[in-house]
């Protein structure tokens, strides 16, 4: 985490870029917005030196909307972006954002070594089950059963437990959210990015345009509970028996986050050729 | 929601969490409003302006009683002890929808001035500090008066018909 | 008896004979005494234990390919030698030494009517504690080609260092029964004295030169994933980047990898990978993506055969397509051509000062051939060519990243520096960076995009033209050293020729091309792809003179210089 200078206090809305968002009234995203501005002022963190990376997705659109600096990738790959931007320059404060789809789908092998890695960073990921910016296709996490033009009738598939793929993989921090609750998730998100290593934040955001059924996720919700654990294995046993929308901090890990070697020694470049003089 | 409320010990406190309820809403309309004009509903974009201007000039109002104080400071320490931990003002912006009529608007209003009504009369019954029940009672006319104001607005705009959110296009993919 | 200028040794062996090293050990040592030369290696597809020969040039100068046949053979074994067949070839003056317990003679050899020598290598190794006969064979040509034991000795102890003390000692003895049993052994040539050498030499590979000079340019920051034949510049970059502040980062997959240096280039780090066809084919969206938002990257393809899984240790010239035309959209970007091991160095160096000074992704296409030879090359001339990308600086008002200017490039605002806020994106965007679909904008960035690489000044380094005639050899990549070596030997013959081989690949260079065949009447190209990328891309984008000759096949047999001098040869009119 970056340090946090001296200036006035800075506020949700100083991190609000003029950009209107074109996510469709209704979308969680917008919750999800409001909760990044909140935690960033709670933290105090310097816009300049706080970087949001995305990668594709009606989510990933979400660095426009700040006024940090912003990097909308290519679809699946905002984790790499991350992780060369970190290790290049772990002054930054880092924070990925994405959705089911290219966090869990195209992203996933990334999604793996992230959390092995255990780079100091924050992975807030906007899960609303489907595709949206497609037009409505299945993604990972979308429920076995639900109709699709792609898969008519349901995928038949198991989805993904992402939580639990994150635990295993290595991450120090696994949380759950829920957009309409911003206030609790800006609280959640400040602590993912305080927490050291690599901090994964699902938060569930509905889709209003294709799965107005989610609109029945605020009478779903409920606080985890029990407090966060930091024995991965309980951890991933309590959140493979849950009901899928426990609220809170799941896990808080100790593992040292990854250690970048940059910038150790300053040799001149032209006592590398020694290695090759006759 | 939980019943339980924030520790109101004295003024200052209160006047923080009252100008940051009054500052959420401007935000929550202002945020409503742009989407309106985004998605090309100026009807309600001009609703939510509205709505926005009204709580900004509560907010201002607030204000200027405080004074000195440090209302953004003293706020965020009071805002995780929130009821259900959001703003009782809040306006779901999960209820939104791009061809919400002025009825939908308003009643979200309604229901975030009831929550903000009761909030208030909470802290005005249950305060010990005679200056905080004193500035809580006159929070809770202040809402009360929004309340009767929405349901006047309410009778210019009946429920509209069932069809209200048909679109004639499908969606449209973007990347 | 004339003085030959040159010598070519092959030392063959399998199942862990050391083959390799014995050749190593011989140019190493050969370098010392003087010596240039060029060390390329051929095996089969096992890991361990699979056959594999050391081919070794050695001359008075530098020189860039292997000759075309080899004046001494030594077989420690000849298992599965006839996979050699096309790249060992001796003649009826070759010397070839074979150990008799080895059996027949491979048709490589029986074939070729050379002279053939018996010694008992590896019976001369059993007499030794843990004696092997690679050294053996090391003697052997230490002997016939009047090196000192001395110089080998001390290779051997510098070389065999971390496996201990027994095996120098037994390395040494195994060299000095090798020299004992030449006695009597001619070579049958008379080889000059090498010239004493004024100028620093060093003993590098291409893939080697490549890291360097990518540290030389600028680069501190390299993501990557191994594989064949780019891992060596990987392994040299891993320990060498620390060491001036850097960091190498090995990626789950290619993907990752240019994902990660566009990252790091997005937070001022000059960045860095290195790859080989199927890894480019991985990160060609992300390079879109780099080109789209202006983000300085260098990406080295160490082409091989293909396609798909190809030849993975053979050396081809057919990514210039992918290189080029790869990317989906126009999106145009530098592509550049390394030629030869030393000008691994410079081309790469170049590469990260024109990525870094245009905002925009360099592709660096060496090849295997260059990539894993080891050469005795005079060290390269130090270049001023550092990476210094226009940075933006404090400024108010709303800061443009991508603002429409003369020459096309925007100052970069990094990460940290207040008031630069952006969002970089692969999204059609405005001068802000915000997305838009409006075709101004599309245009005016396409516009931008396409004017700053035109309209750069990229000096005499675009190509390597030298000579002059009616005819030009066009060639690029690793063969300018052999179409270099086949117009030397025709100027003996009393023919001119010019030779003209681009570096800069892209963005074409149409004026300075015209320019370089001013007075040329006919052009032979000469490529090795099996469908003559270079040739199709010349024509594409250079006029040619009417008369055009091809020179082309695929991997995985290099293109030796007297095949270029014979189609040059036949051309004469």
């Amino acid at each position: 985490m970056s340090s946090v200078e001296t200036r006035t206090a800075c506020k949700p809305g100083d991190y609000k870029s003029d950009i209107k968002p074109i996510w469709c009234p209704g979308c969680g995203d917008y919750h999800v917005l409001l909760s990044f501005t909140r935690a960033f002022a709670q933290l105090g963190l310097v816009p300049e030196e706080t970087v949001v990376v995305s990668g594709i997705g009606c989510s990933s659109r979400i660095p426009a909307y700040t006024s940090c600096y912003g990097f909308h990738g290519v679809h699946g790959r905002s984790l790499a972006l991350a992780t060369g931007l970190k290790v290049s320059r772990p002054d930054l404060t880092v924070v990925v954002a994405s959705g089911d789809g290219d966090g869990y789908s195209i992203g996933g092998n990334h999604f793996l070594h992230a959390c092995r890695r255990n780079i100091d960073m924050t992975y807030v990921v906007m899960d609303n089950r489907v595709y949206g910016m497609t037009k409505g296709q299945p993604s990972p996490t979308t429920e076995p059963d639900f109709d699709t033009a792609l898969s008519p009738g349901g995928t038949g598939l198991s989805p993904f437990h992402p939580l639990v793929i994150a635990l295993a993989a290595g991450a120090n921090f696994v949380a759950r959210a829920f957009s309409g609750e911003p206030n609790g998730t800006a609280s959640i998100l400040a602590e993912a990015i305080r927490h050291p290593g690599f901090s994964f934040v699902e938060v569930l955001s509905p889709c209003v345009t294709f799965r107005p059924d989610e609109r029945e996720w605020k009478n779903l919700m409920h606080p985890a509970p029990v407090a966060a654990t930091g024995d991965p294995g309980k951890a991933a046993r309590r959140i493979m028996t849950d009901d899928g929308f426990n609220i809170g901090i799941l896990y808080r890990g100790s593992r040292r986050p990854f250690q970048a070697k940059m910038g150790a020694t300053r040799v001149d470049p032209a006592e590398l050729e020694k290695d090759f003089a006759l | 929601m939980s019943t339980s409320i924030p520790a109101i010990f004295n003024l200052a406190d209160l006047l923080a969490i009252a100008y940051q309820i009054e500052a959420d809403a401007v935000e929550r309309y202002t945020l409503l409003a742009d989407q309106m004009e985004t998605h090309n509903n100026p009807e309600l974009m001009k609703v939510f302006r509205d709505l926005a201007r009204a709580e900004g000039i509560h907010a201002e109002e607030i204000r200027r009683l405080a004074g000195d104080i440090d209302l953004t400071g003293r706020a965020n320490p009071l805002r995780s002890g929130w009821p259900g931990g959001e703003s009782p003002e809040e306006v779901d912006l999960g209820a939104a929808h791009y061809l919400m009529t002025p009825w939908h608007a308003l009643q979200l209003s309604l229901a975030g001035e009831k929550r903000a009504l009761a909030f208030f009369t909470s802290i005005a019954d249950t305060a010990k500090d005679a200056k905080v029940k004193e500035m809580a009672a006159e929070f809770v006319e202040e809402e009360a008066e929004h309340v009767n104001l929405v349901y006047r607005l309410l009778r210019k705009y009946p429920k509209p018909a069932d069809s209200w959110s048909r679109d004639g296009d499908p969606p449209s993919a973007q990347g | 008896m004339p003085e030959a200028e040159n010598v070519s040794i092959a030392i063959v062996g399998s199942g862990g004979a050391g083959a390799l090293t014995a050749g190593n050990l011989l140019l190493e040592a050969a370098s010392m005494a003087g010596w240039h030369g060029l060390l390329t290696r051929t095996v089969g597809p096992q890991i361990r234990g699979g056959e594999a020969a050391a081919l070794v040039r050695l001359a008075s100068r530098p020189v860039e390919c292997l000759a075309d046949r080899f004046d001494l053979l030594i077989g420690i074994d000849w298992l599965n030698a006839n996979r050699f067949g096309a790249e060992i070839e001796v003649g009826p003056n070759s010397l070839v030494i074979t150990d008799p317990s080895s059996g027949d003679l491979p048709l490589l050899v029986s074939r070729a009517g050379a002279r053939v020598v018996e010694v008992p290598i590896k019976e001369v190794a059993k007499t030794i504690h843990e004696g092997r006969p690679n050294m053996v064979a090391l003697g052997l040509a230490t002997s016939l080609l009047g090196l000192s034991e001395d110089l080998l000795s001390t290779v051997i102890g510098k070389r065999l260092a971390e496996k201990g003390q027994t095996a120098i000692d037994a390395s040494r003895a195994g060299l000095k029964a090798g020299i004992a049993a030449a006695a009597g052994l001619d070579l049958g040539m008379h080889l000059a004295a090498p010239k004493p050498c004024a100028a620093q030499r060093w003993f590098v590979s291409g893939n080697e030169t490549t890291g360097l000079g990518a540290i030389r340019g600028g680069i501190r920051f390299a993501a990557a994933y191994p594989i064949t034949p780019a891992s060596e510049i990987l392994e040299w970059l891993a320990p060498n980047l620390p060491k001036v502040g850097g960091v190498l980062f090995q990626a789950e997959d290619e993907l990752a990898a240019i994902n990660m240096i566009i990252g790091a280039s997005f937070g001022g780090t000059p960045a860095m990978t290195a790859t080989s066809g199927p890894g480019l084919a991985l990160m060609i969206e992300a390079l879109g993506l780099a080109t789209a938002a202006e983000i300085p990257i260098v990406v080295v393809d160490v082409m091989r055969a293909g396609p798909s899984t190809g030849i993975p240790t053979k050396s081809e010239q057919a990514d210039l397509n992918i290189a080029v035309y790869g990317l989906h959209g126009d999106a145009p970007h530098l592509v550049l051509g390394s030629q030869s091991i030393a000008d691994c160095l410079f081309t790469t160096q170049w590469a990260v000062h024109l990525a870094e000074a245009l905002q925009a992704p360099a592709i660096v296409l060496s090849d295997q051939f260059i990539g894993q030879a080891v050469a005795v090359i005079d060290r390269p001339a130090d270049i001023a060519f550092i990476g210094q990308r226009a940075a933006a600086l404090p400024q108010a008002g709303v800061y443009k990243r991508y603002a429409i200017s003369a020459g096309g490039v925007s100052p970069m605002a990094i990460p940290g520096m207040r008031g630069g806020q952006y969002t970089a994106d692969g999204l059609t965007h405005n001068e802000l960076g915000t997305p838009t679909s409006s075709e101004n904008d599309h245009r005016a960035q396409l516009d931008k995009r396409r004017a700053k690489l035109e309209q750069f000044a990229y000096g005499d380094h675009w190509a390597t033209i030298e000579g002059d005639g009616e005819l030009a050899v066009v060639t690029w990549g690793s063969l300018t050293g052999a179409a270099r070596e086949a117009i030397e030997q025709v100027h003996g013959d009393g023919l001119n020729v010019r030779l003209i081989a681009p570096r800069l690949l892209f963005p074409i260079q149409s004026e300075r091309f015209t320019a370089a065949l001013d007075g040329i009447k006919r052009i032979l190209v000469v490529e090795q792809s099996h469908s003559g990328q270079f040739h199709r891309y010349l024509r594409a984008h250079y006029d040619l003179p009417e008369d055009v000759r091809v020179l082309s096949r695929p991997g995985p047999l290099p293109i030796r210089p007297s095949e270029i001098r014979q189609a040059i040869m036949q051309w004469r009119s």
